[in-house]
């Protein structure tokens, strides 16, 4: 098996829980625990009240396609193999919008509004990526 | 709200100047930034001594250009290369010019991205969404563009429209990069960058610079040009989805409707008074997202508006006259707020619209701002 070549997440304080719950399957966004604000990616206060009590919350992983674009061009030589390759962006029921990849989508079938849902894809030992498949 | 109305014909810009762009690999910014400021002091016709203010953007280092040109100001700013700095620049040199701050300022701006082979994306600019792949600012407008299509129907061959339109009037500017002449059919048939978008929606990437000189409206009835005023002012950011990289789940609409009532209002005109239109086109979409936020055309309709020639020099509302980002030259919008004052003085040639009295920059980013300029 050759090396994975496509960037890593810079895993610091702030994102390790993230991608500790990632690694079990689990997709969770910051949540404060003073005003309940939901979101993504992880900030250091609330971006809503700046309290600095925050937590991750694990969501149902179901959301609605934003948007999607397909790549025809690789910034990274990880991902030339690849072209092209879709990139979607899944507003999250909970609110927050996630940018991923569409996985097992029929070619022409996928629509904005769409219904989608959570899969993972361990990609290194320590590394898991949250991806979306049309809801079933 | 926010309220620039003091700020009225207050400030003028009284010079302005240009390199020739391209790939120029012998030279590097501040060459390129010192041939531009040569430009706009020789159109001035000031005593480049007199420069107090300076405002560099994209200049690896403002004391260095300062040097350079033998100017020590009382006032300095420098901004990063970001596209959306122009018009966050100019308007900054005008508070600081009626704030007694400074009486002349010259703003440069230089890009060596050509010849130095930058990308725009990857590793660059590295985002927390790189292990999916996403990256670059196309990537974002691709996915805004593929939104509008889905909401409102509209097409890439209305899309095609804004890419058409600016290629022909670089076609009539002397400047400009691109020179062939394309169509619809070419743009729908143009490399996949990202789709929905393709080549011909991407700014061209290549080398130049611009210079502007500002001052006070006293000041500018001494000089060699006729001022073109600085009449309307506005400015809004959309900072909620910056980890998203220039990306607004709304295309900007709420920033930009807060945006035209400032700037019309300051000014005392409305989207049908604008002679000619200079619109930040880092991508062809941000026009179309453009022209529905300032209420030149109603939500969603952008599409329908931009066909038939309604962007081109004899239609309804000539935009980027000069090509623009997409065919002139990659200046970050600081060649369009240039195009707009030459338009004003009648100094385009082919391209000039005639009887251009008013003419509206816009910047739809996440640091959206507009001007109004009209003539003195």
């Amino acid at each position: 098996m050759t090396a994975y070549d496509k960037p890593l997440p810079k895993i610091d304080t702030l994102t390790r829980p993230f991608w500790e719950l990632a690694k079990d399957h689990k997709l969770a966004v910051q949540v404060c625990n003073e005003c309940g604000d939901r979101h993504f990616p992880a900030s250091p206060v609330c971006p809503r009240c700046l309290s600095k009590d925050q937590g991750w919350e694990v969501v149902s992983g179901r959301g609605t396609l934003f948007s999607w674009v397909t790549f025809h061009r690789a910034y990274w030589g990880g991902f030339a193999r690849d072209l092209p390759y879709d990139v979607c962006m899944v507003e999250l029921d909970e609110g927050p919008l996630f940018v991923s990849n569409l996985v097992d989508a029929a070619e022409g079938k996928v629509a904005v509004g769409d219904r989608v849902e959570v899969v993972f894809e361990a990609v290194t030992d320590e590394i898991t990526l949250p991806k979306f498949k049309p809801a079933s | 709200m926010s309220d620039f109305r003091a700020l009225k014909d207050k400030v003028a810009v009284v010079g302005v100047g240009n390199t020739r762009y391209g790939n120029f690999p012998e030279t590097d910014d501040y060459g390129l930034g010192a041939d531009a400021f040569r430009a706009a002091v020789a159109d001035c016709g000031i005593n480049k001594n007199e420069i107090d203010g300076l405002l560099v953007c994209r200049i690896p280092y403002y004391a260095r250009m300062g040097e350079i040109l033998g100017i020590s100001p009382r006032w300095t700013i420098p901004l990063p290369p970001h596209g959306r700095m122009a018009s966050m620049g100019i308007i900054e040199a005008v508070a600081a010019l009626e704030a007694g701050l400074c009486k002349y300022v010259a703003l440069i701006y230089a890009n060596i991205g050509r010849s130095r082979r930058v990308n725009y994306g990857g590793d660059e600019s590295p985002n927390i969404w790189d292990p999916w792949g996403y990256t670059s600012p196309g990537a974002a407008h691709a996915m805004m563009f593929q939104r509008h299509m889905a909401l409102y129907g509209t097409t890439t061959r209305q899309l095609a429209e804004v890419s058409v339109a600016f290629r022909r009037h670089a076609c009539l500017n002397p400047d400009a990069v691109m020179k062939q002449p394309i169509t619809v059919d070419d743009h729908e048939n143009a490399r996949p960058i990202v789709l929905p978008l393709r080549l011909l929606d991407y700014c061209l990437i290549n080398d130049g610079a611009v210079c502007m000189i500002l001052t006070t409206k006293d000041r500018a009835k001494d000089l060699k040009q006729t001022p073109v005023m600085i009449s309307g002012l506005g400015a809004r950011e959309a900072f909620h989805e910056a980890s998203l990289s220039n990306f607004e789940r709304d295309f900007f609409y709420p920033q930009l409707q807060e945006i035209a009532a400032d700037t019309y209002g300051m000014a005392g005109v409305g989207p049908s008074d604008i002679d000619a239109f200079m619109c930040y086109d880092n991508f062809a979409p941000t026009v179309l997202f453009s022209l529905e936020g300032l209420g030149f055309c109603p939500r969603g309709e952008s599409g329908r508006f931009v066909e038939g020639g309604t962007l081109q020099v004899g239609g309804k509302l000539p935009t980027n006259t000069d090509g623009g980002h997409l065919s002139n030259s990659y200046m970050q919008g600081w060649a369009l707020n240039v195009e707009a004052v030459r338009q004003i003085r009648g100094e385009c040639g082919a391209r000039q619209v005639p009887d251009c009295e008013v003419v509206q920059f816009v910047a739809a980013t996440p640091c959206s701002r507009s001007i109004i300029y009209t003539r003195g």
